[in-house]
């Protein structure tokens, strides 16, 4: 057997699972999104379904919502992250319990950790009752609302919970390959603790941050069950929105729902590219 | 004083980490825990006795559960040994693009592929059905899976084998007794953690599940919706134990050293 028939054959059945229901999956979607249905008798792809999506102002609105929280949580997670990977690299009580509460927060699934931020922060949640046993409200409605809200905040704060184990492992775990050296060096040559942090480590640490930042953007733009338990009804956030369309009793809004679920399967591949397209960059600037 | 910042720093984090659990743990054991009590008025195990009891249908959840995850780690493993093999030891013309191609469906959301995925299973009889949700759940898994035997295989010396062949050995007993001992532990953590995600994920089984499949996070989610706060902090105690058993056995191979946890785990 030549190598290349048996790379062929041990790739094979991977290959095949990926094809068929991956990128099966992805090119039923798209079909359908062109309005291509056969079996009802749609045999005329067309843009249809994109322009009704676009042009709608409750779309419009998902996308925006969506995009912020993704943006926040991932911004905030990423700073948080960094900030605690430089902490765990240095010794102090209490450091193994956290690597050990990094780890335990990754096997968590996302909707345990959204049950809790609901029970913490609701209008009548354990805030809320803080705040009455200290006088500083005096009826549930005073508390301010972070769950169902505008402004997304108990959905944000349910990412930051659960992406900043990840990014803070992912950034300790380049931070033990880099070493102490460069920071040495650059100590040795004259920079303040501060300076060698912002031009000799921060820039060898932001390639590996900024590829994980892009997978946490496309898991928080693309969730559903985080948003369902803790969003507001409308705006929805837009995977919210497409499973409402899907769902729809009228046939023709299921175009719609594909067309929105490839929209945001884009999004989150153009993020992730360029990341990486930025991330190899810097690695290879001087 | 950076002694102290450290410590504040350090404790405000474990805080942060726990403080989630507090409320779902408090809750299971509550009985009677209205606005504005700061603690329940008497504790009880009736969430849990209910959880547990037959009415509830959480053991059956979790009976189901534990199968499709188990089958789909099962599935992940078969699948992602010979491709991490190929990936692990070989080059080959095209070999980024083979790669970038597996990883996909860990890069993009679940939502971007599963309406098309039930529309599919539609057609083949399988929406609504465990073996469906099985086969869904492979999308996610299966890349890791890749991944962390491609890994292992980029360790693994070829050589050994060649040269158990080369002592007479056949295929079978240079599988058994030289690659199977040196890829183990590797098969045994990749097949963990493909356990854990098939475990947590919602929407795929939702979807291609069509209501019919309801597996843990499906009940969760319906008592969270529902009110009954003391019953969902029970059931999702429960939820989160193979994690903890997992991570507890884990923990010396997956130090802060290792990147393979964060590296195998999905944000």
């Amino acid at each position: 057997m030549s190598d290349r028939t048996r790379i062929l054959l041990l790739l094979a059945p991977a290959l095949v699972v990926t094809g068929t229901l991956f990128f099966g999956a992805l090119g039923f979607g798209l079909l359908r999104s062109f309005s291509y249905m056969p079996v009802i008798g749609l045999t005329d792809p067309n843009l249809d379904a994109y322009v009704a999506v676009f042009t709608s102002p409750s779309f419009l609105r998902s996308f925006a919502l969506s995009l912020y929280i993704a943006v926040t949580a991932t911004a905030l997670s990423a700073a948080i992250a960094l900030g605690a990977a430089l902490l765990l690299r240095q010794t102090f009580p209490g450091r193994a319990l956290i690597s050990f509460l990094f780890q335990l927060n990754l096997t968590i699934p996302h909707i345990v950790g959204a049950i809790g931020i609901l029970y913490l922060f609701s209008q009548s949640g354990a805030f809320a009752r803080l705040a009455f046993a200290t006088n500083l409200i005096t009826r549930p409605a005073d508390f301010p609302a972070m769950i169902f809200d505008p402004f997304a905040i108990g959905i944000i704060l349910q990412y930051v919970w659960k992406e900043v184990p990840f990014l803070g492992l992912i950034v300790l775990a380049n931070l033990q390959t880099i070493g102490t050296d460069v920071e040495a060096t650059a100590r040795t040559l004259g920079a303040t603790r501060w300076q060698a942090f912002r031009h000799a480590l921060l820039p060898m640490l932001l390639p590996g941050l900024l590829s994980a930042s892009a997978l946490v953007f496309a898991f928080a733009f693309g969730a559903y069950e985080i948003p369902l338990l803790l969003g507001a009804n409308s705006p929805a956030a837009l995977p919210v929105l497409a499973w409402r369309s899907y769902t729809d009793v009228d046939l023709a809004a299921r175009p719609e729902a594909m067309a929105m679920a490839l929209t945001i399967a884009l999004l989150s591949a153009t993020m992730i590219a360029v990341s990486w397209r930025l991330a190899r960059r810097t690695r290879h600037a001087p | 004083m950076r002694r102290s910042l450290q410590l504040l720093a350090g404790g405000a984090l474990i805080g942060w980490l726990v403080l989630p659990l507090v409320p779902l743990a408090v809750w299971s054991f509550a009985h009677g825990w209205r606005f504005p009590a700061l603690m329940p008025q008497a504790l009880t195990l009736d969430a849990w006795r209910y959880a547990l009891s037959d009415t509830a249908g959480v053991t059956a959840s979790l009976a189901l559960t534990t199968g499709i995850a188990l089958a789909t780690a099962a599935l992940a493993t078969l699948i992602g040994i010979p491709a991490g093999r190929a990936l692990g030891q070989h080059q080959f013309p095209g070999k980024p693009a083979v790669q970038l191609f597996l990883l996909a469906p860990a890069l993009v959301p679940g939502i971007a592929v599963v309406f098309g995925l039930h529309g599919i299973f539609l057609t083949l009889g399988l929406a609504g059905t465990v073996p469906g949700v099985i086969l869904a759940h492979l999308i996610p898994t299966l890349p890791y899976m890749t991944l962390v035997m491609a890994g292992v295989f980029a360790n693994f010396d070829p050589g050994y084998e060649a040269q158990a062949r080369s002592l007479g050995a056949s295929r079978v007993q240079v599988f058994r007794h030289i690659t199977l001992p040196a890829i183990l532990p590797g098969i045994v953590t990749g097949a963990l953690f493909a356990f854990l995600v098939s475990w947590s994920q919602y929407l795929l089984t939702l979807v291609i599940g069509g209501g019919r499949v309801q597996t843990l996070p499906l009940v969760l989610f319906t008592f969270a919706t529902s009110g009954r706060n003391d019953v969902t902090g029970a059931i999702a105690l429960i939820y989160i134990l193979p994690g903890l058993l997992i991570v507890a056995l884990t923990a010396r191979t997956l130090t802060g050293r290792s990147p393979a946890l964060a590296g195998m785990l999905r944000p």
